[in-house]
């Protein structure tokens, strides 16, 4: 047992580390009591959640090279995470932004108060799984995020499927994250332990019942799949992400999904691997289940299933949905790899799909904003009536296609080559194929835009000019990151590092 | 040092069309009829302006290539080169990266490069016919333009895929949005075929990458910078061998060659005549470029044990293409568009044919008919848009007695079509001649089957002019095309078709008669081509070198 001086010791320090996520908690409190006592304006809680993701920012930067755990042991500051962090920060960031240019929020809902504030907790909800090495905060923090999430897909409450979609988030959520926490009780009875380090030690030390182990992880990817939308886990996606509204359609999609991603890759790499003896740089699996396999088919069954199900939809919404769960089936296949090369690659392409991901949702909202639809078929003639949005969204679709020269490129790129190097030779043919396939959808957005009602008579789409200046945020980056990503590449794979608590 | 100016003329003439582009889109559309008619002719202007310029930066190249260097796979025997390293890192948990801007001109490459800008400048002409959404059509050109020079310059394999793959958006959208009645699905046809291709050469593009350390196609090329245990090491390994046929088909698609060629016809009976040009002119060339600067040199060991399927490959193309090109007599199907497009398959396959051979004087004829099928196809298609501008058909049958009405025109008209069908006189000849010279000496059974596609082209060639501009005039094109008189004043072809049509022409009957300005271009990287993949493949016949 600790020592009281000791306690207070490791608690001084504990906290010194935790200084983001306590910025990210006085932000929620801030921005809870500013909604109280200011109602009428408008915008008062996103702009203290700006300023609240910003002083998260400065403390994160600060945290740049740290790697160390903190509250005994169950939380970990790595680069890894922080990366992953970063990911979170700029989208929220970039949601928050959305989110002032969707007129839909102010038009049907009740005031945005709330809302903001709820963005800032589930931002805190995420920070705390990126760095949980515990299965019980891994749980904890699930349900913060996801209790801010259900609320925030229903958030204008007025419209009929957002409450649908609200509903079916929650239901869907309780079940997998109900599954998930008996997986965890399961591995805590074979392991005796809820630290991933301890667990780690004690698979490397003993045997464990095979069936046992499997059924329990496969039941805790029940509630990590649920996260990252991954098949079979991905029942909720499309029609929460239709119902929900675009900005928060956004943010699941991208930020949940890193947090989800992240915390999957802790757990495996974390729970599973372990050094050989002698060399640190290489790894083995603990155990005789082949986890690589299970992943690989994961990702498949993902990629192939949200391609192949986008190709028949008609909304832009559930087709960005699904390409979501197909995006998430290329960085399962990274993932399956469980290396440096496969994490770096993972990391990479996250920050790429963050930009691109953001961006082709905010011209859906943008559009939204003068059409009132998200339908395909109103999009017609949209290039010629909008031509800037028409530019950029095309230029988003390429790039989650992942046609050079575009962010999206590259994140492909890495993602396949650290599969052809692990030897997956098999599973990256399967992920090119995919690639083609998702063309054909990505396709008819632009195609309705430019191909059809050419000489249309309608009017001309209004956006203001700030609006424009933030798109340009999004598709500056997409498209100067498929040219120059050298630095990109460099701090991802510095930040491929997962501390595994030696 | 030679073969260099001083003057970064490569990325000038890749990058000017892009250059182009901006300009184009920062002029005003203009708010009335007549102001948006003045900036509609100022954008037309001045694409024109920058693919002249850049069909000049090409004639500087040509005329300052040194014809003694050899390229291929040494540096030093690559011209205007430039090399700057693009992306480079270090990096201790996924391995190092290193890309390079890396663009150099060689034997190979230099005609195409000439073709390119010689196309490209005038398939402008026949794009003032273009009413609709003006100033999108020429960014879109002029990117398109980039893309396929980009490709022809560049020696780095990421750079290549990079511009390989620039060019398909806006191909989609020249023929999705500017082409005919089935315009939706040819461009989607087109992307998706070229896309399939693509992706497998990126996993190949990978797998070299992790087994060289480099995207230098130079390096990839030389067998001792293969680690031994990576993927690609050794010689005559099976996954070497998918590797090739993975690229193989990525190139395969877009010369084409039978049995991916179904994409052609679709996209070219859509397509605009503009882009029709420019697809048979230029774009099909990148297929067997590719196959000729990286699939061969990279996996000469895979060639020596296809090459024979490859020849087969080229001679099936030969016969199928003329067959399906004659298929166009057939009552109902009869377009006149089609058949070309058809004749455009038969006579890639002579490439291909002469590329197999791996002799000197069958690689030379196949380079040389790169370039010539892509002049000589330029002016089939410019001519029928020509006559589809007026008659708004290309039915076959649905003409006849034109040359009465349309003297000049039939002219012109008769050159293209004997250099197509391969005249003595005329450029056609000499590569066709040169292809099967080659080829007899390594596989002659399937050189004298390929001869049934000469027959066959002079019957479906002739056919067609026969039909089209001898024999009566149909009651309905017997008055004058435009009554008004106000877009076409005379029945023949107008100024701004023969500026196009003409020169083209001349270098058809120039080349026909003194080939020597772009053999020479081509001899000294053939022969040390030829001398590289010697140890590997069949050559049959003596050799003695050119």
């Amino acid at each position: 047992m600790l020592g009281l001086d000791q306690f207070i010791a490791e608690l001084n320090k504990s906290i010194s580390m935790f200084l983001p996520e306590t910025a990210l908690v006085i932000a929620f409190l801030v921005a809870l009591l500013l909604d109280l006592m200011f109602k009428k304006s408008k915008n008062l809680t996103g702009y203290t959640a700006l300023i609240g993701f910003l002083v998260t920012g400065y403390f994160l930067f600060k945290q740049m090279n740290m790697q160390s755990t903190a509250f005994s042991n169950m939380f970990v500051i790595d680069q890894f995470g922080i990366f992953m962090k970063w990911v979170i920060l700029l989208s929220s960031i970039g949601v928050v932004l959305i989110s002032f240019f969707t007129n839909e929020l102010y038009e049907k809902a009740k005031g945005v108060g709330e809302y903001f504030t709820l963005i800032i907790g589930m931002a805190f909800g995420m920070f705390l799984l990126v760095g949980s090495s515990n299965l019980i905060i891994i749980y904890l923090a699930i349900e913060t995020m996801s209790l801010s999430s259900y609320v925030l897909a229903g958030y204008t409450k007025e419209v009929k499927r957002a409450s649908e979609a609200s509903l079916k988030y929650v239901i869907f959520g309780a079940v997998s994250s109900g599954i998930m926490i008996y997986g965890i009780s399961i591995l805590f009875g074979l392991t005796g332990s809820l630290n991933l380090f301890e667990i780690n030690r004690f698979l490397a030390a003993n045997p464990v019942n095979n069936f046992a182990l499997f059924l329990s992880v496969i039941m805790i990817l029940s509630g990590f799949g649920y996260k990252i939308s991954a098949v079979p886990f991905h029942f909720w996606t499309p029609d929460v992400y239709e119902g929900a509204p675009v900005p928060i359609t956004a943010y699941l999609s991208v930020a949940s999904k890193a947090a989800g991603f992240a915390i999957l890759l802790r757990f495996f790499k974390v729970t599973f691997l372990d050094s050989v003896p002698g060399n640190d740089s290489v790894w083995t699996l603990l155990g005789s289940i082949d986890w690589h396999f299970v992943i690989a088919i994961l990702a498949v069954l993902s990629m192939t299933l949200g391609n192949l199900v986008a190709l028949w939809q008609t909304n832009v919404k559930r087709i960005l949905a699904y390409s979501s769960i197909a995006h998430a089936g290329y960085m399962l296949m990274a993932v399956s790899t469980m290396d440096d090369a496969g994490v770096a690659s993972v990391l990479i392409y996250f920050f790429m799909y963050m930009v691109m991901n953001l961006g082709a949702f905010y011209v859906v909202a943008l559009i939204a904003n003068n059409i009132g639809s998200e339908e395909i078929d109103d999009y017609n003639g949209l290039g010629y009536r909008a031509p800037i949005l028409g530019i950029c969204m095309t230029l988003f679709l390429i790039s989650l296609t992942g046609l050079p020269p575009t962010a999206g490129f590259i994140g492909k790129l890495y993602v396949f080559s650290a599969v052809v190097k692990a030897g997956y030779i098999w599973l990256a043919v399967v992920g090119v194929i995919n690639s083609v396939i998702s063309l054909f959808y990505y396709v008819k957005i632009f195609r309705n835009m430019y191909l059809n009602d050419v000489d249309s008579n309608k009017s001309k789409l209004t956006y203001s000019p700030a609006s424009i200046v933030l798109l340009f945020v999004f598709a500056i980056p997409t498209l100067y990151l498929g040219i120059f990503f050298n630095d990109i590449v460099k701090w991802a794979s510095y930040s491929a590092n997962i501390f595994m608590g030696k | 040092m030679q073969g260099s100016i001083g003057f970064p003329i490569l990325t000038w003439i890749t990058f000017l069309p892009i250059l182009g582009m901006l300009i184009v889109w920062l002029i005003p559309s203009g708010k009335d009829e007549e102001t948006k008619k003045r900036s509609n002719m100022l954008i037309r202007w001045t694409s024109v302006g920058i693919t002249f310029i850049q069909l000049i930066l090409a004639v500087i190249i040509f005329l300052n290539y040194n014809n003694g260097m050899t390229g291929v796979n040494q540096q030093s025997g690559f011209q205007f080169i430039e090399k700057f390293t693009w992306i480079k890192a270090s990096l201790p948990l996924i391995g190092n990266i290193h890309i390079e801007y890396f663009m150099g001109i060689d034997g190979i490459s230099a005609p195409m490069v000439l073709l390119t800008a010689i196309i490209c400048f005038v398939a402008v002409f026949p794009s003032f016919g273009i009413e609709k959404a003006v100033k999108g059509y020429f960014a879109m050109y002029l990117l398109l333009d980039t893309g396929m020079m980009g490709v022809f310059n560049s020696l780095d394999f990421f750079l290549f895929y990079v511009f390989w793959e620039l060019m398909l958006l806006p191909m989609y959208f020249l023929i999705g949005i500017w082409g005919g009645p089935r315009k939706e699905y040819a461009a989607i046809k087109f992307f998706i075929y070229t896309l399939v291709g693509s992706v497998f050469m990126l996993l190949v593009m990978i797998g070299l990458y992790l087994s060289v350390g480099s995207f230098n196609m130079l390096d990839m090329m030389n067998p001792a910078n293969f680690a031994s245990d990576s993927i690609f090491g050794g010689f005559n390994t099976s996954i070497r061998y998918v590797a090739f046929i993975a690229l193989f088909i990525g190139f395969a698609i877009k010369v084409p060659s039978v049995p991916f060629h179904t994409w052609l016809p679709d996209a070219h009976v859509e397509a605009p005549t503009p882009i029709s040009v420019i697809l048979a002119g230029v774009l099909l060339k990148m297929g067997t470029y590719g196959m000729l600067r990286i699939a061969f040199p990279i996996f000469p060991d895979a060639v020596g044990y296809f090459q024979g399927l490859i020849a087969w490959i080229g001679m099936i193309s030969i016969v199928y293409g003329a067959f399906c090109a004659l298929g166009q007599f057939k009552i109902g199907k009869r377009d006149l568009k089609k058949l070309i497009a058809y004749s455009s398959v038969s006579h890639m396959g002579y490439v291909m044919l002469g590329m197999a051979s791996m002799r000197p004087e069958g690689i030379v004829g196949a380079i040389f008919q790169m370039f010539n099928h892509g002049i000589i196809t330029a002016m089939l298609f410019m001519i029928v848009g020509v006559l589809y501008d007026r008659a708004h058909t290309r039915g076959l049958d649905e003409f006849g007695g034109m040359a009465n009405k349309m003297p000049v025109y039939t002219g012109i008209m008769t050159i293209a079509f004997f250099a197509a069908i391969g005249l003595p006189g005329m450029s056609g000849f000499i590569s066709e001649a040169m292809v099967f010279l080659g080829a007899f000496n390594t596989y002659p059974m399937l050189t004298m089957v390929s001869g049934l596609g000469i027959i066959l082209g002079a019957a479906y060639m002739l056919w067609a002019l026969q039909k089209v501009f001898f024999g009566q005039i149909p009651e309905r094109w017997q008055g004058p095309w435009d009554p008004t008189g106000k877009k076409y004043k005379h029945d023949d072809i107008n100024g701004r078709e023969l500026t196009a049509l003409i020169p083209l022409a001349v270098i058809v009957i120039f080349l026909g008669i003194m080939p020597n300005p772009i053999i020479d271009m081509m001899s000294a990287s053939v022969n040390h081509f030829v001398e590289f993949m010697r140890p590997f493949v069949k050559i049959g016949g003596h050799l003695s070198g050119m």
